[in-house]
């Protein structure tokens, strides 16, 4: 067990093993989101009240996974690089915070322009439009707290500190539309307990969510390699590297 | 198929424009954060082996340079 655990401490055998995971995650993604699009655009039945605008919800469900996984994976990473010093820890953070940041906004995005046929409007405060907002806008803080500091440790703790922080707006997000039911529908989509909706409307948003998290994983293990050949690139073994691609 | 027609599945029975203009933005975003990805590992590639091919020319011994990219600060950016 610690054994592993000083494995992943260490930026080397991360860049070894994600070079191997890495091509599994990209045919994943590409395999379910091409199939789950396909599914849900042109298969799915219209929904009976919202006829064919109810597609959206196959980019922004999954959209809206991610924003908040992607929160809460900082945050534990960020916990992680304050408990442990794990530098590995802090390059996925520093990699995910962009793609988090994409997400929130894809979701607030389509919801937005769902909302026009389905509720008359783009926007309101609505609890759960809010907090989403207060997401981006903690990703956005986020990135710019990253590029505040001349020091790349002080950089790094201070992120931490807000993604742990910020973490608290994850159970807000979740049960806004419970706490405060006023425009936002509850959730629909659920993997356990009753399933709010047809099947063959239910298995092609399974599969984009399956999809975007895959997605998820290839491109934050590519932009750790990116980020430690960036961050390691006066460590021998990244020189020799580099030798040995020319 | 839940359409009769490609024209059908284009129009989304009346809803084109709000199903088409959430996906393309999805579809635009993904591709770009994809690009941006693989630009950014090309880049960091070509230049650890243009310093590479640089220090092999000056005939730089590879501790030596270690030692003087760590005062000056590397190229750490």
């Amino acid at each position: 067990m610690w054994s592993f655990i000083n494995k992943l401490r260490s930026p080397k055998w991360f860049y070894a093993i994600s070079e191997r995971l890495l091509p599994w995650f990209w045919v994943a993604a590409a395999a379910l989101i091409l199939v789950g699009s396909v599914w849900g655009l042109a298969f799915a039945p219209a929904d009976y009240q919202q006829g064919n605008s109810f597609r959206i919800i196959y980019v922004h469900v999954p959209a809206a996974f991610l924003a908040q996984s992607i929160f809460v994976s900082m945050a534990v990473c960020g916990l992680v690089y304050m408990v442990w010093k794990i530098k590995v820890a802090d390059m996925v953070a520093a990699m995910m915070a962009p793609l988090g940041a994409a997400m929130t906004f894809i979701s607030l995005f389509s919801g937005a322009v769902w909302g026009v046929p389905t509720w008359g409007t783009w926007w309101m405060w609505d609890a759960r439009l809010t907090s989403m907002l207060i997401l981006f806008f903690l990703y956005l803080g986020v990135i710019a707290l990253r590029g505040a500091f001349s020091s790349r440790d002080s950089a790094s703790r201070a992120a931490s500190v807000l993604a742990m922080v910020g973490v608290i707006n994850i159970p807000i997000i979740k049960y806004s539309v419970d706490w405060w039911y006023t425009l936002h529908q509850p959730a629909t989509f659920t993997v356990t307990g009753r399933v709010g909706m047809p099947m063959e409307m239910w298995v092609p948003l399974l599969i984009m969510v399956l999809g975007f998290y895959s997605f998820f994983i290839a491109v934050t293990l590519m932009r750790t390699r990116s980020e430690i050949l960036r961050r390691e690139s006066n460590k021998r073994w990244v020189r020799d590297l580099a030798g040995g691609e020319r | 198929m839940a359409f009769d027609s490609f024209n059908e599945f284009i129009a989304m029975g009346g809803h084109a424009p709000y199903v088409w203009a959430a996906w393309a933005a999805t579809a635009a975003l993904l591709v770009a954060i994809v690009l941006h990805a693989r630009a950014e590992r090309r880049q960091l590639l070509r230049n650890l082996q243009r310093r590479a091919r640089r220090e092999q020319r000056l005939g730089v011994d590879q501790d030596e340079a270690t030692k003087v990219s760590h005062q000056s600060g590397g190229n750490s950016s």
